[in-house]
C-alpha cells in the first residue's frame, strides 16, 4: 500500500444530463500520480478540469454520473464505493481547496467551527480542547493567526479565506490534495504568497497534489508534471520542463503561445481561430481538428488514442509536433501556422 | 498641454466616497479612493494603469467616462470636433454631446449586454440616445461595425440575443458598441479578463488594430502586468488612489524604480519552468484608504521606508528622466 | 469609414417584422416551457373554462333565456311557488309540489336564488365583473408597484425615502375600514374597489420586491454603458430597467387578481360593497335570507360561488406559479 502511485485514474469518463441533452464532460481520461508529486492540469473553462476534480472527490451533482473508469486511491476504486466507505476516503486520503473560498465557507458559522465539523465527521468526534489545538496548529501551518478561529468569514480578507479554505483541506491529513484554482480572484501578490504556500505545504507534508488553473504561468511554478485538457480528453501530460520546452500536441503549442509574459523578449501573441466545442455534440475523431492546422481526415474521423511517445511524454494526437521548438523562438517556426 | 499631441491631460484628480452618513447626518470619514492623480495620454496611444483592487484604477475609469463626478481635479480633454474642454466640469446637455468622444469597454461580457435587448439594440443605443443618423443610416452603421469586430456576417448577429453568444462574442459586441459613434477615447476596464486565454488574445488584438486604425487612444485599466505590457505604450502604476510610479513600458518592466513596482512585477508568475523568480516580500496587505494619515500611502508595508517617509505627506510624482516618474523619497 | 454598400440593409426585412418574428418565436420557447407543468395548464384551462361562461351569458340572454325569468337582478319565476327552490333537474319528494305546473328540468340548473332569480345565470353574469375586477386591480398595482420600485430603486437618496413612506404609510391603513368609509360616501362599484385595491396593494409589499429586484438590475454594467453612452434617467429607467422587471411585475399580476376577487367576495359577503351582484353577493343574500348553512337542502345557495370564487382564484394561482419557472430560471428542472 506504500508503495505504487498515489492515484491512478483510468478511462474516466463522466457525463451530465441537462435538459438539452447530454453533455461529455470527461471522456477517457488516464493519469497516475505518485506520491509527494506535483500535477497541474491546465485547460480552458470547459475543459473539464473541475469536471475531474468533482469526480476525484465523488462530489457530483444529482445530474451527474460517471460512466466509466476507474479511480484508484492507494488500490481501491472509489468509483464503486457507497457513502459509508467514501467517508473513510473523502478527506481523510483526498481533499480538495475549492475555488472561490466564498462558497466553501459557511458566512453564518465561525471559521474554526466550520473546520472542527469537518474533522468531527470524517475523524470522529474529538473534545473541544483536542479540536480547537488541532485547528490553532492548522491554522499555523498556513500563515493565519490562531485568534482567528473565532472569526466569521466576512471578516477575512480574500487571501485571508483561501488559507481557511486550505486549512479545511489538510485537517484530516490527506495523501492528495486537490486545489481548483485557488488563487484565481486574489490579487497579484496575494496570490504569490498563496502559491508559495501551497507549494512549499505540499513539499513539507509530502503530499500528492492535483493543481488546476487555466493560467499556465502559475501551472509552470508550481508543477512536477503537467496534463493539458481540451474538451473533455486530455491532450498531452509529461514533466513540466517537457511541456514547455517540447510540446507535442497543437493545443499545447497554441496554449504556450498565447499567454503574454513581463520578462523575456515582447513577442507576438498567436490567436487561436474559432471556439471550444460545444460538448453537447463533440466533433467525431480528435475533438480538437476544427481548430487544428494540421488536421487531417484521420484526426476527423478516428480519435487519437493517448499514449507514451517516449520519456513519460504522453499525446493523444495522430500528428504530434516532433521536435518544434518552444514558444520562446515562434517567429521561424510558426510562420503562417495559426 | 500640447494642443497636437495630448488627447487627455488629468490633473490632480480626486474622487472621495463618504462613509457612514446618510440622509439626514453628514458623513466625516471619507474613502479616498482616487486622491490626486495626474497624467497624459497622447492621441492614439493607450496607457495602462494597472494595481490591486482597491487602488483606484476602476474608480479612475468611472471618473475619466463621468460615470463618477470627480470631487476635484480636471480632465482636460482636446478634442477635434469638439474643442477643449475640462470633463470635468460639464453638466446636462454639454455633458451629453461630450458623450460622443468618451467610451467605455467594461469587464464582465455576461453583465455588459443587456439580456432582453438585441445585439442590435445594444450596439445601435449610442446612436440613438445621441440622435445620431436616421434609422437607416443607423441599421448600416451597426452592421459596418459589427463587421469590423468580426461578427460576420453582421445580419446573422444582429438579431440575436446576448445568451445565444459566447463571451467572446460579447465582448467584441461590447467593442462594437464603444466605437459605434466614433469616440475619441475608451476606457477599458479589464475587458479581457474574464475571456478564455485563447479568446482573450484574438479580443485584445482586434483592440490594437482598431486603435491604429480610427486614432482611438484607450485607457487599459487591469490587474495583469502582462497584458498590460501587450496592450499598452505606457504604464502607470496605482496603489491606495496615488500614482507611484509611471514610465513608457519596457521601462518600467526592466527598470521599476518604486518598491511596490518592484513587489508588484516579482510576484508575477513566469510561464516557463525554467525560470525561477525570487519575489520581494512585503508585510500586510491592501487596506481601504479611509482618511490615509499624511504620510507616504505605502510606508506600513514598504521594504526601505524610512523617517522622511513618515514626516512628510506622500511624495510627489518626480520625473528622474526619460519620461519615468516615480513617487517615492528614497530614489 | 467607408460606408459598405446598401444592400446591407436590403438584405434583411425591415425592423418591425424582425422585431415581431423575434417575439412570437421568444412567445413560443416560453410557451414549451410552461407547458411542461401540468399545474400551469390545468390554471389556464380553468380560466378559459370562466371565460367562456362569461361570454356565453349574453348569448343566453339573447337567444334561449327568457329575460323576465333569467334576468341576474330582477328575473323572477313565478311558475314556482316558493324561493329559493332546487335545481329543477333533482326528482321531487313524494307528494311535494314546488310549482304550478311540471317544469322542464333544464328549467333551473342550479335553482333560484331567495329573491327568485336563478342562480347560474347570476354565477355566468358575475363571472364578467369578476374578471374585469381582478384584471383591472393586477394592472393597477403592477403599474404603480412597477414604476415606484423602479424610480425608487434607481434615484435612491430622497425620492427613495418619500416613496417608501408613502409606502410604509399606505400598508398600514386599514383596507376595510377604508372600503367602508368610501362605500358610505358614494356609490362604490367594482371599479372603485378595483382602484383602491391596486393603490393598496400597489404601494404595498409587492413594491418592496420589485425595488430589491430593481436594486440588483440598476449595478449592472449595461445600465452603466447606457450611461456613458448618453442616456438620460428616464431613458435608463423605461428601457432598460423596467423591462427586466417585467416578468417579476406579471407574476404579482397573478397573485393580486386572485387577492382582489377573493377580497371582493369577503366584503360583499359582509354586506360592505354597494355592488349589485357578484359571487359574494350572491352568498352574502343567502346569509341574509336565513339559509347559510342550515341544512343541505340549500346546497345550491352556498357552493356554486363559493366554488367559483375558489376555481378562479386557484386558477389565477397556479398560472402564476407556472409562471414562475418561465421566469425565473432557476427554478427550472435542468
Amino acid at each position: 500500500m506504500m508503495n505504487g502511485p498515489a492515484l491512478s485514474v483510468y478511462n474516466l469518463t463522466m457525463h451530465y444530463g441537462t435538459r438539452q441533452g447530454e453533455v461529455s464532460a470527461v471522456d477517457g481520461v488516464s493519469f497516475d500520480l505518485a506520491r509527494g508529486q506535483s500535477l497541474g492540469i491546465v485547460g480552458e473553462s470547459g475543459c473539464g478540469k473541475t469536471s475531474i476534480a468533482f469526480s476525484l472527490m465523488r462530489l457530483l451533482p444529482d445530474n451527474a454520473r460517471i460512466k466509466d473508469g476507474y479511480i484508484l486511491i492507494n488500490g481501491r476504486d472509489i468509483v464503486a464505493m457507497d457513502y459509508d466507505e467514501l467517508l473513510k476516503v473523502r478527506w481523510r486520503r483526498i481533499a480538495m481547496v475549492f475555488q472561490a473560498a466564498m462558497n466553501a465557507l459557511n458566512p453564518v458559522h465561525k471559521v474554526g467551527q466550520q473546520i472542527i465539523e469537518a474533522m468531527d465527521l470524517h475523524l470522529g468526534v474529538m473534545t473541544t480542547e483536542e479540536s480547537r489545538e488541532r485547528v490553532a496548529g492548522l491554522f499555523d501551518l498556513v500563515g493565519l493567526d490562531p485568534a482567528l478561529m473565532d472569526r466569521y468569514p466576512h471578516e477575512f480578507s480574500g487571501g485571508m479565506r483561501q488559507r481557511a479554505v486550505i486549512a479545511m483541506a489538510l485537517c484530516c491529513n490527506p495523501e492528495i490534495i486537490i486545489a481548483d484554482e485557488p488563487t484565481t480572484a486574489l490579487d497579484v501578490i496575494v496570490q504569490d504568497r498563496i502559491l508559495k504556500r501551497i507549494r512549499t505545504l505540499q513539499i513539507e507534508l509530502n503530499m500528492a497534489m492535483i493543481y488546476i488553473s487555466h493560467d499556465i504561468a502559475v501551472i509552470a511554478e508550481v508543477s512536477d508534471r503537467i496534463a493539458v485538457m481540451y474538451a473533455g480528453r486530455m491532450a498531452e501530460l509529461a514533466d513540466a520542463m517537457d511541456v514547455f520546452k517540447h510540446p507535442l500536441h497543437p493545443y499545447t503549442y497554441a496554449l504556450l503561445s498565447a499567454f503574454p509574459s513581463i520578462k523575456g523578449e515582447r513577442r507576438a501573441l498567436m490567436t487561436l481561430p474559432g471556439e471550444p466545442p460545444d460538448l453537447l455534440n463533440p466533433p467525431d475523431g480528435c475533438r480538437f481538428h476544427p481548430r487544428c492546422p494540421y488536421a487531417s481526415d484521420r484526426c476527423r474521423a478516428e480519435q487519437p488514442p493517448f499514449e507514451d511517445l517516449g520519456n513519460d511524454h504522453f499525446v493523444a494526437c495522430w500528428h504530434p509536433l516532433a521536435g518544434t521548438p518552444s514558444p520562446s523562438r515562434p517567429r521561424q517556426a510558426a510562420q503562417g501556422v495559426f | 498641454m500640447d494642443t497636437q499631441r495630448e488627447l487627455i491631460e488629468v490633473q490632480g484628480l480626486k474622487k472621495h466616497f463618504p462613509v457612514g452618513g446618510g440622509l439626514l447626518k453628514r458623513a466625516n470619514s471619507f474613502i479616498h479612493a482616487v486622491d490626486g492623480v495626474d497624467f497624459t495620454i497622447p492621441r492614439g496611444s493607450s496607457l495602462g494603469l494597472v494595481g490591486e483592487s482597491g487602488c483606484g484604477k476602476t474608480t479612475t475609469g468611472k471618473l475619466l467616462s463621468r460615470l463618477y463626478e470627480p470631487t476635484e481635479g480636471h480632465i482636460l480633454v482636446n478634442d477635434e470636433t469638439l474643442g477643449a474642454v475640462d470633463l470635468a466640469e460639464l453638466k446636462g446637455r454639454q455633458l451629453k454631446t461630450f458623450r460622443r468622444r468618451v467610451q467605455m469597454i467594461f469587464q464582465d461580457p455576461y453583465e455588459s449586454l443587456n439580456p432582453r435587448r438585441t445585439i442590435y439594440d445594444t450596439v445601435v443605443e449610442p446612436l440613438a440616445v445621441q440622435h445620431v443618423g436616421d434609422p437607416m443610416e443607423r441599421e448600416t452603421r451597426v452592421a459596418e461595425l459589427l463587421e469590423l469586430v468580426g461578427l460576420t456576417p453582421a445580419t446573422s448577429f444582429m438579431f440575436r440575443f446576448p445568451h445565444e453568444l459566447s463571451g467572446g462574442q460579447r465582448q467584441r459586441v461590447a467593442i462594437a458598441r464603444a466605437l459605434v459613434i466614433d469616440p475619441a477615447f475608451i476606457v477599458a476596464d479589464e475587458p479581457t479578463s474574464m475571456l478564455d486565454v485563447s479568446i482573450r488574445i484574438g479580443v485584445m488584438e482586434l483592440m490594437q488594430d482598431l486603435a491604429a486604425r480610427f486614432e482611438v487612444s484607450y485607457l487599459y485599466i487591469t490587474h495583469d502586468l502582462a497584458v498590460a505590457r501587450y496592450m499598452c505604450q505606457e504604464i502607470a502604476v496605482m496603489y491606495l488612489g496615488k500614482i507611484v510610479e509611471q514610465a513608457e513600458t519596457e521601462e518600467l518592466l526592466a527598470n521599476p524604480l518604486h518598491p511596490y513596482t518592484q513587489a508588484l512585477i516579482s510576484a508575477v508568475p513566469i510561464p516557463d519552468p525554467a525560470m525561477s523568480r525570487e519575489s520581494i516580500e512585503i508585510k500586510g496587505g491592501v487596506a481601504q484608504p479611509i482618511d490615509p494619515p499624511h504620510r507616504c500611502r505605502f510606508y506600513d508595508r514598504c521594504p526601505i521606508a524610512d523617517t522622511i517617509c513618515h514626516d512628510q505627506d506622500h511624495p510627489p510624482l518626480e520625473d528622474k528622466g526619460n519620461g519615468h516618474r516615480v513617487a517615492c523619497y528614497k530614489v | 469609414m467607408n460606408a459598405t454598400t446598401g444592400s446591407l440593409t436590403q438584405s434583411h426585412p425591415a425592423l418591425w417584422r424582425i422585431r415581431l418574428r423575434l417575439a412570437w418565436k421568444s412567445l413560443r420557447s416560453g410557451w414549451a416551457l410552461y407547458s411542461e407543468n401540468p399545474v400551469g395548464l390545468v390554471g389556464l384551462a380553468l380560466i378559459a373554462a370562466f371565460g367562456l361562461m362569461a361570454l356565453i351569458h349574453p348569448i343566453l340572454m339573447a337567444t334561449v333565456w327568457h329575460p323576465p325569468i333569467y334576468d341576474p337582478l330582477i328575473g323572477y319565476d313565478r311558475e314556482i311557488i316558493v324561493h329559493p327552490s332546487p335545481p329543477t333537474w333533482v326528482p321531487n319528494a313524494a307528494e311535494e309540489i314546488t310549482s304550478l305546473s311540471p317544469l322542464p328540468p333544464f328549467r333551473h340548473i342550479l335553482g333560484t336564488d331567495p329573491l327568485g332569480r336563478d342562480v347560474l345565470s347570476q354565477l355566468m353574469f358575475s363571472t364578467r365583473s369578476e374578471f374585469a375586477l381582478g384584471i383591472m386591480a393586477a394592472l393597477v398595482t403592477v403599474l404603480i408597484a412597477t414604476t415606484v420600485g423602479a424610480v425608487s430603486a434607481y434615484f435612491g437618496g430622497l425620492v427613495d425615502a418619500i416613496l417608501m413612506r408613502i409606502a410604509d404609510v399606505m400598508f398600514m391603513l386599514p383596507f376595510i375600514a377604508i372600503l367602508i368609509v368610501l362605500s358610505s360616501l358614494f356609490d362604490f362599484q367594482m371599479v372603485h374597489l378595483a382602484l383602491v385595491y391596486g393603490l393598496l396593494a400597489g404601494f404595498g409589499g409587492n413594491t418592496m420586491v420589485i425595488k430589491s429586484q430593481a436594486l440588483t438590475v440598476k449595478v449592472k454594467a449595461y445600465i452603466e454603458a447606457a450611461r456613458v453612452a448618453g442616456g438620460s434617467d428616464l431613458h435608463i429607467i423605461f428601457t432598460h430597467l423596467v423591462p427586466n422587471l417585467l416578468p417579476l411585475s406579471f407574476l404579482f399580476m397573478m397573485v393580486t387578481v386572485t387577492n382582489a376577487i377573493f377580497s371582493e367576495a369577503v366584503l360583499s359577503f359582509l354586506g360592505l360593497l354597494n355592488i349589485r351582484m357578484s359571487w359574494g353577493i350572491m352568498i352574502q343574500i343567502t346569509q341574509a335570507a336565513g339559509y347559510l348553512l342550515i341544512s343541505w337542502k340549500y346546497w345550491y345557495l352556498m357552493f356554486p360561488a363559493g366554488i367559483a370564487i375558489s376555481l378562479l382564484c386557484s386558477a389565477f394561482y397556479l398560472v402564476g406559479r407556472a409562471m414562475d419557472e418561465v421566469v425565473n430560471p432557476r427554478l427550472r428542472k435542468r
